[in-house]
């Protein structure tokens, strides 16, 4: 099914999730530094590109301005995560608005938000940093404000701090992961997450003595990715194909992830394959730890691994395939709570029933 | 996937014991939930009745051991009094703090009582059914140890069995205060025996009637030296029980001075006969209580159900202190009419907003204090003639709470407007609209193709099919039903009506049916706070069933029956039903096996109403607070409570 925008310049492939097309990209075997070089390079040529054909992608404020270009700039650098362009995008149309009160702001933000969700319904972060910074909007504008300008401004600073705050959460996570990290511990990852490589390099730092064991991460080859920087971090590692996960998981202390999204239930929405080593390492006894920023946290709750917006991301296999033959191209599995034994968030170290607690007293 | 659950009761073969144990400084605090089993061997004072861990001795241990049971007595019980499960003893194991009898007047426990009481609510809970008659042994001095008034006194039960049972109890009331006088008891014993023999004359002198089963039950509990004494003891121990995790309406404490029009605890335990007999004298239903009851459930109210709603109907003009309006709901809970959690509560309120309408502050009367004091005789009239249920408790509470908030220097008339306004943003924003919210956030979770299994008859389930139907969803529905009640069949009714594909089935084909299913939605009565969920009996088959199948249980249930209390089993509290209501099915006269089943010894009749599902077999419960796991259920009863004061 179709999850993107059809305009975008971006998508070789209309059956693909934008979300985990720029995931790709991330992950895509290259330096940082080159990625930040070509970016310079190109500049912000494919945005104007797009603002051509932006009317149909979700105008808003009638300025010419399109939110939807704004995150796809932020979103493409690597280190951002998601939920902080969304917020960068946002912040982008609070300071081009012009809308003299607090209604006609909020109404605008609502707006801008909404259009980018669901010019990306699959990523989790997005609508999850959106719906908190509307939710941050709302409680701003209750509160009384002499001068409009201020309180744009106020917004405005909030918005431009939550950079910072997801920076620091990933700081405060791999901190507080420390305590788990012993040393000649064995740590199975999957997935390449940016919260994750803190926590390791982190431990690292600290003169931590561990092994890491990564999984390929077909098709991304998130694995590969991940076992570059941990090579440079001088941290032993070892590459596993997918299906080598149970036949390793005896010599594994502890399982570590990211989270693409934290679900209500307390459980996980993270890279294909994650429910499958969940899956091991309960039956084996092994803790399951997922390190995941707050943001994160979205009011969605899949029943089963069916009941989420799909998300499709081509597999190349390297040589043709029939027609005939059908591809499960899903990126993303739900690892349900009871899997799962600790969450590393900013808030602290949570048990997954914890989540809903954190969100009912976010949202109500 | 998961973990097969594991048994979640009994070390002991011999002895079951479920529920808590008292932690070890004080007895009673422990056991949340009563739970009373007792061998159909009626010797055993119904152990635990009030709350005390269940406890099945062996029934031949009874009738011979008791005398030597007593030696050793002393010492088990401590031990369990200290927290200890000491599930070795058969007989005595049950919590011998548990068998205090609050109802226990006694002369000099008096003045122990009350410091008692005042100091330790809990004690309430060892209410009713505590073995009194024996208990009157029991010295006073005891009680201060522990703040558990023993009871003291006098009239002893008059079957032999009663003795036994009762000095089984002595000793365990001794053993109670959690210190050891074992020389003392041994002192009472002789003195208790020849009081028993005296009073056991004296009875049988006076027998009254009586059933068996009644004599049996009153044998537990029965007397009190100076009744004048009891009806203080029982309200503040009714007062206190309000603590007991049995209880179901939270949080309802009379003053003392209210007593007379004191609302008997809800989850008053019929066990004792000494309440019992209060509770009838106070009582605006004449009702007799049924001749042969499971002994398990002797903490449940059960009455004959023919002659109740013919003789409610004809005191129609006597009932002065009810309200018309509120009698017709009573009318109404009694003949079945109106069941079902939201559209009693919903009768309930209204029909107190007409009371409140017509009310008029006698003169020297406080408004506040006399409006609660008439809606608490309004609500033990209610509770005549049904049980409260959960959501009924919690509007009540809220009700009494918003009288109480109401500011002094207020006209009468602005003071019952504002109560009247009360009432209907409570229903609306708590039932109505909070309906409307769950179903907008269920038919989510119903995708093309599903197949929905639903039991018995629940209104939100039901709007929620409809509404989804409504949206073009294509799907179908099994509901499952069960006797005796068969509501699942106005379900069906209904969603054929719609239009809506349906299958029919009995719950002995749950496991048959269920193979094809892809989500289970389910009503409740109310979800306890740690994740149990109390709904009628059979929905938690049908939800082990699901999750064995892997198939997502959906809970629908509003925020307003959510509770704070914990429950771990059905016994504990529950609801009776009429038991002939087994023994006869609709239509089919010649189904007549058991016919006469109250003449047969051997054989009793259960019809449970509630039961209760354990969270592990619950995905999801939806709310107006929208979908939650069932571990953020203390989450939302602690916002509610604080919405609730803030409304």
């Amino acid at each position: 099914m179709a999850t993107e925008n059809p305009h975008s310049q971006q998508n070789s492939n209309p059956q693909i999730s934008l979300y985990y097309q720029t995931r790709a990209a991330h992950h895509a075997v290259v330096t940082s530094d080159w990625l930040a070089q070509a970016q310079a390079a190109v500049g912000r040529h494919p945005e104007d590109a797009v603002s051509d054909n932006s009317s149909a992608g979700g105008e808003e404020s009638g300025n010419g301005f399109s939110v939807i270009d704004e995150f796809n700039n932020w979103r493409k650098q690597p280190d951002l995560a998601e939920a902080v362009a969304a917020i960068r995008a946002l912040a982008s149309v609070i300071r081009s608005s012009q809308a003299t009160t607090m209604m006609e702001l909020e109404i605008e933000l609502k707006k801008a938000s909404d259009s980018l969700k669901s010019w990306d319904t699959t990523s989790i972060s997005l609508t999850a940093g959106c719906d908190l910074f509307m939710r941050y909007v709302t409680r701003t504008s209750a509160l009384e404000y002499e001068d409009f300008n201020s309180a744009k401004s106020r917004l405005l600073e909030r918005a431009e701090r939550f950079g910072e705050i997801s920076y620091k959460a990933r700081k405060i996570i791999a901190m507080l992961s420390q305590e788990f990290i012993f040393d000649g511990c064995t740590i199975l990852v999957h997935g390449f997450s940016r919260v994750v490589l803190e926590v390791l390099r982190t431990a690292a730092q600290n003169k931590k003595l561990f092994r890491v064991l990564c999984t390929e991460g077909r098709p991304d080859r998130t694995g590969l990715r991940l076992s570059n920087e941990l090579a440079k971090l001088d941290v032993p590692v070892k590459l596993l194909i997918d299906s080598a996960v149970a036949y390793s998981m005896d010599e594994v202390d502890m399982v570590f992830v990211g989270a693409d999204g934290v679900v209500e239930s307390g459980g996980i929405i993270n890279m294909m394959g994650t429910y499958q080593i969940a899956l091991v390492a309960k039956s084996m006894n092994k803790p399951v730890y997922v390190a995941a920023e707050s943001y994160k946290f979205a009011r969605l709750y899949p029943l089963d691994q069916k009941d989420m917006v799909p998300a499709l991301r081509p597999i190349d296999f390297g040589v043709p395939i029939p027609s005939k033959v059908e591809v499960e191209t899903s990126a993303r599995d739900y690892t349900p709570p009871q899997y799962l034994t600790f969450l590393f968030t900013d808030l602290g170290v949570l048990s997954p029933s914890v989540v809903s607690d954190e969100l009912i007293q976010l949202y109500l | 996937m998961d973990p097969r659950r594991v048994p979640r009761t009994v070390s002991d073969p011999k002895v079951r014991q479920v529920g808590f144990f008292a932690p070890p400084d004080r007895s009673q605090s422990g056991p949340p939930a009563p739970i009373s089993s007792s061998p159909p061997v009626s010797e055993i004072s119904p152990s635990g009745n009030s709350l005390s861990p269940v406890m099945i001795p062996p029934p031949r241990n009874l009738s011979s051991d008791m005398s030597r049971h007593f030696p050793p007595a002393p010492i088990s019980p401590l031990r369990r009094g200290r927290g200890a499960a000491d599930s070795s003893i058969p007989v005595g194991s049950y919590n011998p703090s548990e068998f205090i009898s609050p109802t226990a007047t006694a002369d000099f426990s008096e003045d122990a009582l009350s410091p008692g009481w005042s100091r330790k609510g809990n004690s309430a809970k060892f209410a009713s059914s505590l073995p009194t008659g024996g208990i009157g042994m029991v010295k006073q001095n005891k009680v201060p140890a522990s703040g558990l008034t023993m009871v003291s006194t006098v009239r002893m039960p008059k079957a032999i069995k009663e003795k036994e049972r009762v000095s089984m109890e002595e000793v365990q009331m001794e053993q109670q205060p959690g210190d050891s006088k074992p020389l003392k008891e041994k002192t009472t014993k002789a003195e208790r025996r020849a009081l028993q023999e005296a009073q056991r004359a004296a009875k049988a002198a006076a027998k009254p009637e009586g059933s068996k089963a009644q004599a049996a039950a009153s044998g537990v509990n029965a007397v009190n030296a100076s009744p004048g004494k009891v009806p203080k003891a029982t309200p503040s121990k009714k007062d206190s029980s309000s603590v007991v995790a049995s209880e179901k309406r939270g949080g309802d404490r009379q003053p003392d001075k209210d007593r007379k029009k004191d609302v008997p605890h809800p989850r008053m335990q019929f066990d004792d006969e000494n309440r019992v007999e209060k509770a009838k004298k106070r009582s605006v239903v004449r009702q007799t209580e049924a001749r042969s009851r499971v002994e398990l459930f002797r903490h449940l109210p059960q009455y004959e159900h023919g002659t109740r709603l013919p003789d409610l109907e004809s005191r129609f003009f006597q009932l002065d202190p009810i309200h018309p309006a509120v009698y017709k709901v009573g009318v109404r809970y009694l003949s079945g009419d109106i069941s079902g959690g939201n559209s009693r509560c919903i009768a309930m309120l209204q029909a107190f907003q007409e009371s409140i309408r017509d009310y008029s502050t006698p003169p020297e009367k406080s408004l506040i204090r006399d409006l609660t004091t008439k809606i608490n005789g309004y609500v033990s009239f209610l509770i005549e003639c049904r049980p409260l249920s959960i959501s009924m408790g919690n509007a009540i509470r809220f009700l009494k709470t918003r009288i109480n908030k109401l500011v002094l220097n207020l006209s009468e008339s602005e003071a019952k407007s504002s109560i009247l306004l009360d009432i209907d943003r409570f229903i609306n924003e708590k039932i109505i609209l909070a309906d409307k919210v769950i179903v907008k956030h269920a038919v989510t979770k119903i995708r093309d193709g599903d197949v929905l299994l639903t039991y018995g008859s629940s209104s939100v389930v039901e709007m929620i099919l409809l509404h989804a139907h409504e949206l073009g969803k294509q799907f179908r529905v099994v509901i499952v039903d069960s006797r005796p009640k068969l509501e699942g069949q106005m379900l069906l009714r209904r969603l054929v009506r719609q239009g809506i594909s349906c299958t029919y089935t009995h719950i002995n084909a749950v496991s048959y049916v269920m193979l094809e299913v892809t989500r289970v939605l389910l009503g409740a009565s109310s979800v306890l706070s740690n994740g149990t969920v109390y709904s009628r009996v059979g929905t938690a088959s049908v939800a082990m069933v699901a999750h064995q199948f892997h198939v997502p249980v959906l809970i629908c249930c509003e925020a307003y029956k959510f509770h704070e209390r914990v429950q771990l089993d059905s016994i504990c509290s529950n609801e009776l039903g009429d038991p002939d209501a087994i023994a006869r099915v609709s239509g089919r006269t010649e189904i007549n096996y058991l016919e006469g089943w109250t003449n047969s010894e051997n054989l009793q009749l259960l019809n449970l109403i509630y039961d209760v599902t354990p969270s592990d077999y619950v995905s999801m419960i939806i709310t107006d607070y929208g979908m939650i796991p069932p571990t953020s259920v203390p989450v939302i009863v602690r916002e509610y409570q604080r919405e609730h004061l803030w409304i």
